[in-house]
């Protein structure tokens, strides 16, 4: 990696549910146009990690900057770590374009009204702007006929398709994926990982959680293996797949296989 | 796949089999049983009390409409902060919330309204400061017992349904609000509440419905909604059943514009049929 500024860098991230260590001290730099996947058998901490950053999941101990701006956090009390200024952490977010598991489209509203929802009542666009920009984002991955459906009548990986597309609409800094196609059947699932690579390839930020290995190794330059809540081993997908060191890595990759 | 766009089943009110329909042998007798029982109401029973009374009728009616709406209004917004603490709230509140609802919905309607009118009301006059107040006017009428109770009751009522309401909204679609920068207020205003709202919508309709005939129970402490305008009429024309039947009426009207007025709003978004 090279000079390329840095859009997220992590530092030594920790993360206890109680008594159980899921993250035992991670850190990592994504520069802009890196687009890292984090693979991992389940339970390694790879969707916690990824929720870390943008503070859904608050970090026990250790520090998340984002395009420079350390997020300021302060004790809890009981041991954690809370955002010491809640509207900042709202800043970082809404240039942070995050894909969930289960989509989490706002069921409530049209696809359109999901897409222009966080421009138009977060970041302030005005809303014909917000409309005009959405159009455009939802033909790119094929849903404006579907603007004016409700999440609910569209299959999972048109629904995927739109949360993408949310994602988008915010002019994301960095997009962070967190298993796009987990909880899509099988024949949806090319769909939208091709919207995802061919975001890829506009060298857009992009941290992805994956478990398909294949799709990981091709769009990603970056691939971070994660076991037991810390880095086992990272690398070029090249290195990741052809030639792993680990003994963990070895077996994780013979057993997806 | 075929993609269902209907709402949740529709009751007759709104869902009238088409004209062909009508035709059918059952349908037909049913029509013609009804056709003589209205023909033998008109005929052989008397109405011709109800224009002298029409005045007084709507008056009567435009009460209980006052009465309904202002009750349904007032209670849904104490609802909602009461559905709300309830899931979300500290437990000081959250208990409060919880004996309030209880204590509500376990005891009658008729006996908070008398509690409030006769107790509370009447000890009101014993504090010079509460004569001497601008509100004194206002509580010395039988009304605002009327309204408070009502209030407190849907209040009760409906902070249970947004209770559940409000725990039933997807945690992920709260959370995606929140990792698009929203802030508290904003993902309760623009995602919690819209999305609790729509699911609660079925049962508020019927709640709306049970509210509407509660309202004549403020006739007990001298209100005169539609009810008491009736029980007057009674009284004066020695007629027992046409002014009830007229009542009944009345209030089977005032339901179905509620239940088409609810599902007009329901079928704003449309739900995909499970």
């Amino acid at each position: 990696m090279t000079d390329r500024a840095e859009a997220i860098a992590v530092e030594n991230l920790h993360k206890r549910f109680g008594p159980l260590e899921v993250l035992k001290g991670v850190s990592l730099t994504a520069r802009e146009g890196d687009v890292i996947a984090i693979i991992g058998g389940s339970g390694s901490g790879k969707s916690t990690f990824l929720r870390c950053i943008n503070m859904l999941e608050l970090p026990s101990a250790g520090s998340v900057t984002i395009h420079g701006e350390e997020i300021a956090m302060k004790k809890d009390g009981h041991g954690g770590l809370v955002p010491a200024d809640r509207k900042q952490v709202q800043r970082i977010r809404s240039r942070l374009g995050m894909v969930f598991q289960n989509f989490n489209l706002w069921q409530h509203m049209t696809i359109l009204q999901n897409v222009i929802e966080a421009p138009v009542h977060v970041l302030g666009i005005a809303k014909a702007e917000a409309i005009e920009r959405a159009e455009t984002i939802l033909r790119r991955v094929g849903l404006f006929e579907k603007r004016d459906a409700y999440p609910a009548f569209l299959s999972g990986g048109q629904q995927q398709r739109a949360a993408i597309a949310r994602a988008l609409a915010v002019q994301p800094h960095v997009m962070l994926f967190d298993e796009p196609t987990s909880a899509l059947d099988p024949e949806l699932v090319g769909e939208v990982l091709t919207v995802i690579g061919d975001l890829a390839k506009e060298k857009r930020t992009m941290i992805l959680v994956t478990h398909e290995m294949k799709f990981a190794r091709n769009v990603a330059n970056h691939i971070v293996f994660l076991a037991n809540g810390v880095i086992e081993e990272q690398g070029p997908p090249e290195e990741i797949f052809g030639a792993p060191k680990s003994e963990r890595l070895k077996k994780f990759i013979s057993s997806i296989h | 796949m075929t993609v269902e766009t209907s709402t949740v089943e529709a009751t007759a009110l709104t869902e009238l089999p088409g004209g062909r329909a009508f035709l059918k042998p059952h349908r037909i007798i049913l029509l013609a049983i009804a056709v003589i029982a209205i023909f033998c109401m008109a005929w052989f029973m008397r109405w011709d009390w109800i224009p002298d009374y029409a005045g007084r009728l709507a008056q009567g009616g435009g009460v209980t409409l006052l009465m309904l709406f202002s009750t349904c209004i007032l209670g849904f917004l104490f609802a909602v902060p009461l559905g709300l603490v309830q899931v979300t709230g500290p437990w000081p509140l959250k208990m409060l919330a919880r004996t309030f609802c209880t204590i509500i919905r376990g005891t009658p309607l008729l006996l908070q309204l008398w509690l409030l009118y006769y107790g509370l009301g009447s000890l009101f006059p014993q504090f010079p400061a509460i004569r001497d107040s601008f509100l004194w006017p206002y509580l010395r009428e039988a009304w605002p017992y009327g309204v408070a109770a009502l209030t407190i009751s849907f209040a009760a009522y409906e902070g249970e349904v947004m209770r559940g309401a409000f725990a039933g909204v997807p945690a992920g679609e709260l959370e995606a609000a929140r990792a698009y920068g929203m802030s508290r207020w904003k993902v309760f205003r623009r995602i919690w509440l819209p999305r609790a709202v729509h699911r609660a919508l079925p049962t508020l309709n019927g709640e709306t419905v049970l509210q509407l005939k509660s309202t004549p129970l403020v006739a007990t402490i001298t209100v005169v909604d539609a009810y008491a305008v009736i029980s007057k009429i009674r009284q004066t024309t020695y007629l027992t059943y046409e002014p009830l039947l007229f009542l009944a009426l009345i209030y089977l009207c005032l339901t179905a514009i509620l239940v088409v007025a609810f599902r007009t709003l329901e079928n704003k978004i449309p739900t995909r049929g499970a």
